[in-house]
């Protein structure tokens, strides 16, 4: 039976790992091939690495960084960051990556996810949305550039949109949420889970691996990914790099899952 | 030498890295003379099918593998798309495949018992293999494998099966018709359970005819 995934989130800035709160203020957190190589021996699900500068600085995606990171990674791996044509697309895909991750592109030139879908597969397509919820309404918008612009976009437009235009899998990024460690959106987790036909994996919140659970428990067979519960450790948020092992994580959804 | 085709498609140094790591020697092969010394060959894939086909009809490699699979019977190892395009034919595309195997592709939204659950089929997924298949064997529990895929494989001939995973229904995660052998997951990504596998697929003996 299919398990819920269980996905580190992990942020590149100038070629090293940072974690974000609330998208603002970063933690060094330390060498991304080093990462890759501690979550291969702690056997995680999936990896996703997202360089936050690209897309903001209008970069190329770092491929030496992305061949590095592929053929070091033992578990299925998923890039974002500054991929905005075709080429960049199959280049990467080309280097062994599973999953390219596509935010900023999506809004500036949605038919370039059509494009990129037909030539890749729809199954290494990710659309990455970062969203934040307007003041007191279950009303979320859409931003791009690391949090500062508003598109204005609702955010099951876009998950409509993305879906038609060929996105394999959908990751909604809570903007409130991240660094927070309080918990999902359990909320915005179900109704987007619930609109979509294409796997789904929620980012932001996490804190505890009960928060997982939680979410496991409201929303059925989904993706749970995190970046500050497996990079800190303790209530001084220590950096050390941590996940659960197998036989915890099978023990995880026992209940949930039934 | 077990050699990797390098078509264009695929996570070919995740392959010679694990080999590594094993200790069996293991090689990319680029054009078609690369492949002259090849015991064992790797068709990796990620993509779409036609994209596969297009690469591999172009790779100038597609005689030489069919004169080493098809005449040598050197054991050949298909992964996800390099599995699918064992098979005739594939709903995701209007190519031919290799027909190496009397199979076809089909879609998982095609499919009455799936087509209520998301596609791409994504994640971990137990795999039940056929007893005493020796690609599978060494597994203490029922191994789990990385799956990302939005068509399966469907067998003409049953007997082919080497192992079924279930997403609505059972489907064919596994096939084995004499040196031929696909498998769905993605087992250089796949931990433990990927590296066994691998490690059966260097140990199957390649019976010359």
């Amino acid at each position: 039976m299919l398990r819920p995934r269980i996905i580190p989130c992990l942020l590149v800035h100038k070629g090293a790992l940072i974690k974000t709160v609330g998208f603002g203020a970063s933690k060094y957190i330390g060498d991304p091939i080093n990462a890759v190589k501690i979550f291969n021996e702690k056997g995680a699900d999936e990896l996703m690495v997202l360089d936050i500068d690209a897309s903001v600085n209008g970069d190329d995606p770092d491929f030496a960084l992305i061949s590095n990171l592929a053929s070091e990674c033992r578990m299925p791996l998923c890039y974002g960051g500054g991929i905005k044509n075709v080429e960049q697309a199959k280049r990467i895909i080309g280097l062994g990556v599973e999953k390219i991750a596509i935010s900023s592109a999506f809004i500036d030139s949605p038919s370039i996810v059509a494009e990129i879908s037909n030539e890749i597969g729809r199954q290494s397509v990710v659309i990455v949305l970062d969203v934040k919820k307007r003041n007191s309404e279950i009303q979320y918008d859409v931003f791009i550039k690391n949090g500062q612009v508003n598109t204005g976009l609702n955010v099951f437009q876009a998950v409509n949109d993305a879906q038609k235009l060929g996105a394999g899998e959908l990751i909604i990024n809570s903007i409130d949420r991240d660094g927070s460690m309080n918990g999902y959106d359990l909320i915005l987790a179900k109704m987007i889970k619930e609109a979509s036909s294409v796997p789904v994996t929620i980012l932001g919140g996490a804190g505890k691996l009960e928060h997982i659970q939680d979410l496991v428990r409201s929303c059925g067979i989904i993706g749970a990914s995190a970046g500050s519960l497996f990079v800190f450790k303790g209530i001084y948020k220590a950096v050390l790099i941590n996940y659960p092992t197998l036989i915890k994580r099978d023990a995880m959804f026992i209940n949930e899952l039934g | 030498m077990i050699h990797v085709v390098d078509y264009g498609l695929g996570n070919v140094e995740a392959f010679l890295n694990l080999y590594k790591r094993l200790g069996y020697p293991a090689t990319r092969a680029k054009v078609a003379s690369d492949l002259e010394n090849a015991s064992k060959i790797i068709l990796p894939g990620v993509g779409s099918f036609d994209y596969a086909m297009k690469l591999l009809n172009t790779s100038g490699m597609r005689p030489m593998l069919e004169k080493l699979v098809l005449g040598n019977k050197v054991p050949i190892l298909g992964v996800c798309v390099g599995m699918q395009i064992l098979a005739n034919s594939s709903d995701e595309g209007s190519l031919a495949g290799l027909g190496w195997l009397d199979a076809r592709v089909l879609a998982f939204s095609k499919n009455e018992k799936a087509q209520s659950l998301p596609v791409p089929h994504m994640g971990w997924n137990h795999c039940s293999p056929k007893l005493g298949h020796p690609l599978f064997s060494g597994f203490k529990a029922e191994p789990s494998f990385y799956f990302l895929h939005s068509y399966y494989f469907k067998c003409e001939k049953n007997e082919d099966i080497s192992a079924t995973a279930n997403y609505g229904m059972n489907f064919c995660s596994a096939v084995s018709r004499n040196n031929i052998h696909g498998v769905q997951f993605h087992p250089e990504k796949s931990h433990d359970f990927g590296e066994r596998l691998l490690k059966n697929f260097a140990e199957i003996p390649h019976v010359a005819t």
